[in-house]
């Protein structure tokens, strides 16, 4: 039969997926037409979404932005046989902006079924799980270590050695805990691997879990993420009857269960030591590291904390071994790395790439440029905690490395571009103010810091006695960023600094328009 | 039509029943509480710290400290438009403005005639389709003013 793929994820939804799922419905029973509809993840092309496909002899045709008054011209015009059409573009394989990629991570997102165990086989699922229950946990280990995998949740830490320390910990309970509370801005490609490959994630968990003696998972997801709630309850419900999950693994001598918790609204939740707090129940406070979760986490146990995107890379790396995984990239950044290209850009979306490519190449090349059309003024790499790179530091090459030495983050690898509309001294106030507004309030240098942070952008703004300001501001940044117990207040200078650094002529502007006549 | 405290105490139990026998269980409890009322009651916060057998204090501190829990019922609708950096890239400031000038209200508050309480939110996912929002637990990207007007237009 035929099959026709309409999108799942929040990205298609959002821009009118379901009603075109419905008028495909609609339109095929009026028609007496027979297919068959997958709602896949999304493929990440999202200035496309709704992207829609077509089987065909040749492969996969697409078709997008779909609307659902598109549908019936679409069925007219041989949709069903892949005709051409204004809105087609081809064999979805052979488009560009996916051809250039190495899908690793996300090899089976917008692919099969995310809620199918069957597709998952078809793709590769479950291989890596499968050699890990025929390996010891040292062995399994020692696999990821050697891939070079680091936190792809933003800090970077080598994932085998943390998996190491909770197997070394004593305790008769350990967790794995998934830090899925993706509250960057400029990021969703968590999201995607939930609503798109939700499977993945269970796996590598799994794994994780047989690797360090954890017999119990948490997912801590968004509230923010209503489908990616959904997703992850079903496949966790058809995990457990298919025998993947419970008390034997693939009739190993393993157990694993898994839970989905939910969050309520709170960024500062995506810290490791708040979220364990946040599933205990008690309010999102950072904790003071050591001890470290890896040796007393979860209800006091050893617990990995691991970002989905870490997680998710675990199954391949089991799957085609360590070597595999380990040749791409560079430096010390090994492996793929899923960028996320947002905001104000024209070829927004999801691409995975090995760890190199420049920001010029990611802007300009892969995502053409602003959507706008107006001048590119500035990148916000890793979220709200990143730094604003202008374009003439665009050359920075994206890795671990690259952005320590220039103040910045890779963070979650999300890139926000915003055109030359944006005034950077409002960029920079934002970002106090976001520190301000989120702050768990534990430590002072984050809670009162964002708050005078605030005020002195204001008089700057104002033009009270700018330079005397200025000094101010960088004091303060540097306090909040050595003093700050978490990420939060610490990272709050990187958007500060680099648009006061970099943008220096917004904070000027604002300085001469009030002084007197 | 207020619920009766009865009424909130019954269900309460019944959420707290289904929850009660898994690790932190307070988190998964409010949620449900607040998905139910709409906020979290007052009747439903002792009642909560009764049967998991911990203080008001404690159950207090957990829903202040939330952006998602309110203590007081909300509008018959909730939007809540992205205020964070991706929408701001797309004109999201502007587009929050519109919004506000046409409810006449301010963030976190609720229309005079409890039609559509207004909320910031801090990233939705959809930083590829900004500006975005979202009308009762529905996804809205790539808004302009006629669109997310023509929303608040829809709205009963």
């Amino acid at each position: 039969m035929t099959v026709i793929y309409i999108p799942r994820d929040s990205a298609a939804l959002a821009v009118g997926a379901e009603e075109v799922a419905n008028a495909f419905h609609t339109q095929l029973s009026k028609r007496n037409l027979e297919a068959h509809i997958i709602r896949n993840g999304s493929r990440g092309m999202h200035w496309l979404e709704p992207l829609i496909e077509i089987e065909t002899d040749q492969g996969r045709i697409a078709y997008g932005p779909v609307q659902a008054s598109d549908v019936s011209a679409l069925l007219d015009g041989g949709f069903l046989e892949g005709a051409d059409h204004p809105l087609c573009h081809g064999l979805v394989e052979e488009m560009p902006f996916l051809k250039r990629q190495t899908r690793l991570t996300f090899l089976r997102c917008g692919v099969a079924d995310p809620l199918s165990i069957a597709h998952y086989k078809m793709h590769r699922g479950f291989l890596g799980l499968e050699r890990a229950l025929q390996m010891t946990p040292a062995e399994i280990i020692q696999e990821v270590t050697d891939s070079g995998l680091r936190g792809r949740g933003g800090a970077g830490f080598p994932t085998g050695i943390k998996w190491n320390t909770a197997r070394n910990a004593k305790g008769d309970q350990k967790y794995i805990v998934c830090n899925a509370d993706e509250g960057d801005s400029g990021t969703f490609s968590d999201r995607m691997i939930m609503e798109g490959d939700p499977f993945v994630l269970i796996e590598g968990m799994t794994i994780a879990g047989i690797a360090t003696g954890a017999t119990k998972g948490f997912i801590y997801t968004r509230s923010e993420y209503p489908h990616s709630v959904a997703a992850l309850r079903s496949a966790v419900k058809l995990a457990e009857e298919a025998g993947i999950l419970g008390p034997s693994v693939l009739g190993s001598s393993h157990a694993f269960d898994m839970e989905v918790r939910v969050g309520a609204g709170s960024y500062v939740c995506g810290e490791e030591t708040s979220l364990l707090n946040s599933i205990e129940g008690k309010r999102g406070v950072v904790r003071t590291k050591p001890p470290f979760p890896a040796i007393e986490g979860l209800f006091g146990c050893p617990t990995v904390v691991n970002n989905v995107i870490s997680l998710a890379s675990i199954p391949i790396i089991l799957d085609r071994g360590a070597k595999h995984y380990f040749h791409y990239g560079v430096g010390n950044s090994h492996g793929t790395i899923p960028i996320q290209l947002a905001g104000n850009i024209r070829h927004s979306g999801l691409f995975e790439t090995a760890f190199g490519l420049t920001l010029n190449e990611l802007v300009f090349e892969i995502g053409g440029g602003t959507l706008s059309g107006r001048p590119v003024k500035a990148a916000m790499v890793g979220g709200p905690l990143g730094a604003y790179f202008p374009p003439s530091m665009f050359d920075t090459v994206f890795d671990y490395e690259s952005f320590t030495q220039r103040n910045g983050i890779v963070g979650h690898a999300g890139i926000v571009v915003f055109d030359d509309t944006v005034d950077m001294l409002k960029q920079a106030r934002f970002a106090m103010e976001f520190c301000a507004i989120e702050s768990c309030g534990k430590c002072t240098p984050c809670r009162i810091g964002s708050v005078r942070g605030v005020e002195v952008i204001d008089k700057i703004a104002r033009g009270e006695r700018p330079e005397e300001h200025f000094e101010l501001l960088a004091d303060l940044c540097n306090t909040m960023d050595k003093g700050s117990l978490c990420a939060l207040g610490g990272f709050t200078s990187y958007p500060v600094m680099s648009s006061l650094t970099y943008f220096p002529q917004d904070f000027e502007v604002h300085e001469r328009k009030s002084q007197p006549e | 039509m207020a619920l009766q405290s009865q009424d909130i105490e019954k269900e309460t139990t019944a959420i707290v029943d289904r929850h009660e026998h898994r690790e932190g269980s307070l988190l998964p409890i409010l949620l449900d509480v607040q998905m139910q009322f709409g906020y979290i009651p007052e009747v439903a916060l002792r009642h909560i710290a009764e049967r998991l057998n911990i203080t008001r204090a404690d159950v207090h501190g957990t829903v202040s400290f939330y952006h998602d829990f309110r203590s007081q019922p909300g509008g018959r609708h909730v939007l809540k438009v992205c205020r964070a950096e991706a929408c701001q890239s797309m004109g999201g400031e502007k587009l929050a403005e519109d919004v506000q000038t046409a409810l006449g209200i301010n963030w976190d508050e609720t229309t005079s005639d409890g039609k559509v309480t207004l909320l910031p939110v801090f990233c939705l996912g959809l930083c590829s389709c900004a500006p975005a929002a979202m009308l009762d637990g529905k996804l809205h990207g790539r808004l302009d003013k006629a669109n997310i007007l023509a929303l608040i237009e829809e709205m009963k």
